[in-house]
């Protein structure tokens, strides 16, 4: 008995923790006015210098957006999104053009500094480079040379669009097109900036590429679009992480992130999400509906998604895989978490188009709080992917009385030769693994860390490096210690 | 969102006239009780329709087909003129069962009893006969699990249906005769709404065997409710049987509702039919509940089978398995459903669901949706689902050592099908089984089988190309 009260003690202890990036960065913006409607779109294509065909496209998604309805089959409740109650535009004050770090806004550096990815500190130790994006505006992007030395691309998408329109043109929504979905529509009716990449025939990138969302000021959505491209034997490692300073709002971030894998092509996307996840009665927190999709469109190519979701307070996201060319191979790995007021509904698709095709998905979810975490899947093997292969793995862990836990796999398959397995299990935290690290010494809190790390391991081990420390660190700030 | 619809599916309609045409008579002839449910599903249907692929749960089963086909409604029975013993040739192995009878949807039996009552109190008889003899049940009863208009056909069943079959086991009372519901359309072109209501007292058990068949190659839509309500310590054991001619659609919607240690054990075995959806909803209401609902089908041709099982945990301590494996050959579809929730304070729920598949053909299409909504932390709940083929390895094994492909590839889909039927416990009922699924994998069953407790043999062996006991 005593050892429940303390469990519970602990629970809250953890529930109420506070958001630790929970801090607004003062600095100047340039916002548009409240609302949507085609004359913001023209308004945010204008301040962008877009050239008339993007324009075209944006007022087409827009006009499609109007007759699409919100789809509303995710197990999520929030109250009805107010989209004429956003500002769709926000950009840091622009005083010049940038030229180098020092130039750049002090107070925009000390946020970085506080999140943890100095720019300075990555630029000489961690060979990352970092495109960071405050409030849909890329700021600036280190490492710019080194890429250019491999003649890789990498630079804002509006940079993009100035200065190599024809690939854009020739790949930009051709795997999310804007009739794909309510959000994919409405992003691309909106988008403001985003990363673009493009990694030419053969080459390896010798480092980690990696974008930093954060969405500073109040009451604005954050609409960005990724572009990844990785030409023929190519391959490239892609970080990107999210933070948002606490406010009461619900604010909607809805993101499209397209990649495109060519023949013998490898790409690696890893994400760490930690928006602001609302307090913990439920209040504020970001709404996050983002689209993600990638397509296997050579043989041998392959596509990895890895993901660490602990933010938001709701999560609506399906990083997918078309598997078209002949042996290529899709993955997914995520990790979930959910306290609090939290819902997510995350999952992949698989859609097995070519022959010998391959696709994993490992999934662990984990809920406290009152949380709801669903995964929601997709696994389709068309009539000509034959000896097409999938395994996935669902595991749920419960940390509490008052939470949930949900699968929901869609199986589709229309091949004979085919081979598809879907497994989930549903378990509380093992009382024995619990009292066997008690009984060497190690305390509660402890034990539950461990427990809980191990348990997600299988999938932050596929994290590179950098990233798999702050999702270690992220996994035990929101969870430690709560076992109900 | 409440738009009214403005086009009508020719069933639709013929429907709504039906209920608009009879809607005194049978206001007349009901307890105000359901009529308030039969206005309830009219007016369901009228502003919603039936169901369509944009909804959720007939995403995969598109019954347009069946909406349009020219069908009609009978008011009356349909007089049979043959006895019924030509129709009902009953010759079973090995177990007694008493036959109770549908003849295009209207109770049947051969002495023309409606109700029967035995002297331990068993009621078992015609549906719109114990309404007028046994209301206090109705009003208990009736439509309290499937009342509900959740969709369109639900409520065209509710609000349609007139008759069905009837069985009350009081307390304490053990049926030792499994009571066989046989189903026949006879009929060109046939609509038929059936409803049965079966009811289990405390301490009661039953064994139910709900067969579907057809004997000619008429088109015909079948769209069946049953409600069974399983009190405390009770045992209810459901098979039901289909072998049904390709033409036909049967709609099939069990709702179980279990008392206290109840236990149920549910089997749905297809082996043919046009277009197949069973339904089968089973709240766990009473602590240590247990429940089994396991399937089976063999599909080919065009045919296309759609099972959705639907556990709901409401309280702790409660047991519930799942298992359906089916097999697929030229461009048969099959759709696997299987849900399970389990509420918030469900603690100690154990929960399992299994949906296995093998296609043998490249048009034969699968989807396996295996789901779980949990809201308990102190759970074991688990779901799988796979879809393949037969083991290469073990073909080639078996071939190694002189058998031939055709018999290998039976072995191993029999062996394959073998884990759902050996849960049958009437070993009468097994071993028919056993000997229809031998067949039907062979491809030599058809609907002239009818029912199979009827012209099937067990003794008979299975008969291979080459003699396995001088091996």
């Amino acid at each position: 008995m005593a050892d429940e009260k303390k469990e519970k003690e602990m629970l809250e202890d953890v529930t109420s923790g506070e958001y630790k990036y929970g801090f607004v960065t003062d600095i100047e913006t340039d916002q548009a006015p409240k609302g949507l409607s085609e004359d913001i779109i023209r308004l945010i294509s204008h301040k962008k210098n877009e050239p008339e065909w993007l324009l075209e496209f944006r007022l087409k998604a827009y006009r499609h957006w109007l007759t699409m309805e919100e789809p509303n089959w995710a197990l999520l409740h929030h109250p009805p999104i107010n989209y004429q109650d956003i500002i769709y535009y926000s950009a840091p004050k622009k005083k010049k053009e940038l030229n180098s770090l020092d130039e750049v806004d002090p107070e925009l550096l000390d946020t970085f500094n506080k999140l943890g990815i100095s720019l300075e500190e990555q630029k000489h130790l961690a060979g990352v480079a970092v495109d960071a994006v405050v409030d849909s505006v890329s700021v600036k992007t280190t490492f710019k040379d080194t890429l250019a030395k491999h003649d890789i691309i990498f630079c804002s998408f509006s940079e993009a669009v100035r200065d190599y329109p024809d690939l854009v043109k020739k790949y930009f929504a051709t795997v999310v097109p804007y009739t794909d979905n309510y959000f994919a529509a409405l992003n691309a009716a909106v988008f403001t900036d985003g990363s673009f990449c493009y990694i030419p025939k053969g080459v390896r990138c010798p480092i980690e590429l990696s974008t930093y969302f954060r969405i500073n000021a109040a009451n604005t959505g954050q609409f960005e679009r990724t572009l990844l491209v990785a030409d023929e034997g190519s391959y490239v490692s892609y970080l990107e992480g999210c933070t948002a300073p606490q406010r009461d709002e619900n604010q909607l971030h809805a993101a499209v992130v397209e990649l495109i894998a060519m023949k013998d092509a490898e790409i690696k996307y890893s994400t760490v999400q930690n928006w602001y996840p609302g307090d913990k009665n439920g209040k504020g927190g970001i709404y996050n509906f983002v689209t993600k999709r990638g397509i296997c469109k050579g043989d041998r190519a392959k596509i990895s998604w890895t993901q660490v979701e602990t933010g938001s307070a709701i999560t609506w996201k399906y990083p997918s895989c078309i598997l078209k060319g002949d042996y290529s191979v899709g993955e997914f790995y995520s990790v979930a978490v959910t306290n609090n007021y939290q819902q997510a509904d995350t999952g992949t698709k698989m859609i097995h188009l070519g022959k010998n095709t391959k696709s994993t998905i490992i999934s662990k979810g984990i809920s406290a709080g009152k949380s709801n975490n669903s995964y929601r899947g997709l696994v389709r093997v068309s009539k000509k992917a034959d000896n097409a292969r999938n395994f996935s793995q669902c595991d749920s862990l419960l940390l509490g009385d008052k939470c949930g836990a949900h699968t929901f796999p869609y199986i589709k398959t229309a091949n004979p030769n085919a081979i598809v397995e879907h497994e989930a299990t549903t378990s509380k935290i093992s009382e024995d693994q619990l009292f066997y690290c008690q009984q060497r010494g190690i305390d509660m809190e402890k034990a539950i860390g461990l427990i809980v790390n191990g348990y997600a391991k299988q999938v932050l081990k596929k994290l590179p490096m950098e990233f798999a420390v702050e999702a270690q660190k992220l996994l035990a700030i929101t969870l430690e210690g709560s076992v109900g | 969102m409440n738009k009214i619809k403005k086009t009508r599916f020719p069933l639709e309609e013929i429907m709504l006239k039906h209920i608009a045409q009879n809607d005194k008579k049978w206001s007349e002839e009901d307890l105000p009780e359901m009529n308030v449910l039969r206005k309830q599903a009219t007016e369901y249907l009228l502003e919603k329709g039936f169901p369509n692929t944009k909804m959720e749960k007939w995403r995969s089963t598109d019954m347009q087909p069946v909406y349009e086909e020219p069908l009609t409604i009978y008011d009356e029975a349909i007089p049979y003129t043959k006895k019924v013993n030509e129709i009902f040739q009953c010759d079973v192995h090995g177990f007694n069962t008493k036959v109770i009878s549908l003849l295009n949807g209207t109770y049947y039996s051969k002495e023309n009893e409606k109700l029967t009552v035995s002297k331990e109190g068993v009621i078992i008889g015609s549906l719109a006969y114990a309404k007028k003899e046994y209301p206090a049940f109705f009003k208990q009863y009736y439509g309290k699990i499937a009342g509900e208009p959740s969709d369109g056909l639900k409520a065209a069943n509710t609000a349609l249906a007139r008759d069905g079959a009837f069985v009350f086991i009081p307390d304490n009372v053990e049926v030792k005769d499994a009571l066989q519901l046989i189903k026949i359309m006879n009929q060109p072109n046939l609509a038929v709404n059936i409803r049965n209501l079966i009811i289990l007292g405390k301490n009661a058990k039953l064994t139910f065997l709900h067969c579907d068949d057809s004997i000619n190659h008429h088109a015909g839509f079948i769209n069946t409710i049953n409600e069974v309500f399983v009190g405390e310590n009770s045992s209810f054991e459901l098979y039901k049987l289909q072998n049904l001619n390709d033409e036909t659609a049967l709609l099939n919607q069990t709702y179980i509702h279990q008392e206290r240690n109840s236990n149920v054990k549910a089997m749905v075995i297809s082996l043919n039919g046009g277009l197949i959806r069973n339904e089968i909803s089973n709240d766990l209401k009473g602590q240590g509940a247990f429940s089994n609902i396991n399937g089976l089908y063999l599909m080919d041709n065009q045919q296309h089978i759609d099972n959705q099982i639907y556990v709901k945990h409401s309280v702790p301590d409660c047991e519930s398995n799942q298992l359906f494996k089916g097999v697929l050959d030229q461009e048969s579809k099959a759709v696997f459903n299987g849900y399970i929730w389990v509420a918030p304070d469900a603690q100690k729920t154990n929960a399992f669901q299994r949906n296995n598949n093998i296609l043998l053909s490249d048009n034969a299409f699968v989807e396996t949706q295996p789901q779980l909504e949990i809201y308990a932390d102190d759970v074991k709940c688990s779901h799988g689902a796979t879809v393949g083929q037969l083991d290469d390895e073990a073909l080639f094994y078996m071939r190694q050592r002189g058998i031939s492909f055709s018999d290998a590839r039976m072995l191993l889909m029999y062996a394959f099908a073998d884990e759902v039927i050996s849960q049958i416990s009437m070993e009468g009922l097994r071993l028919n089984i056993e000997d229809m699924v031998k067949r039907r994998l062979r491809g030599e069953l058809s609907i002239c089988d009818r029912c199979v407790l009827h012209c099937s043999n067990p003794e008979q062996p299975v008969i291979f190309d080459i003699d396995m006991s001088k091996i």
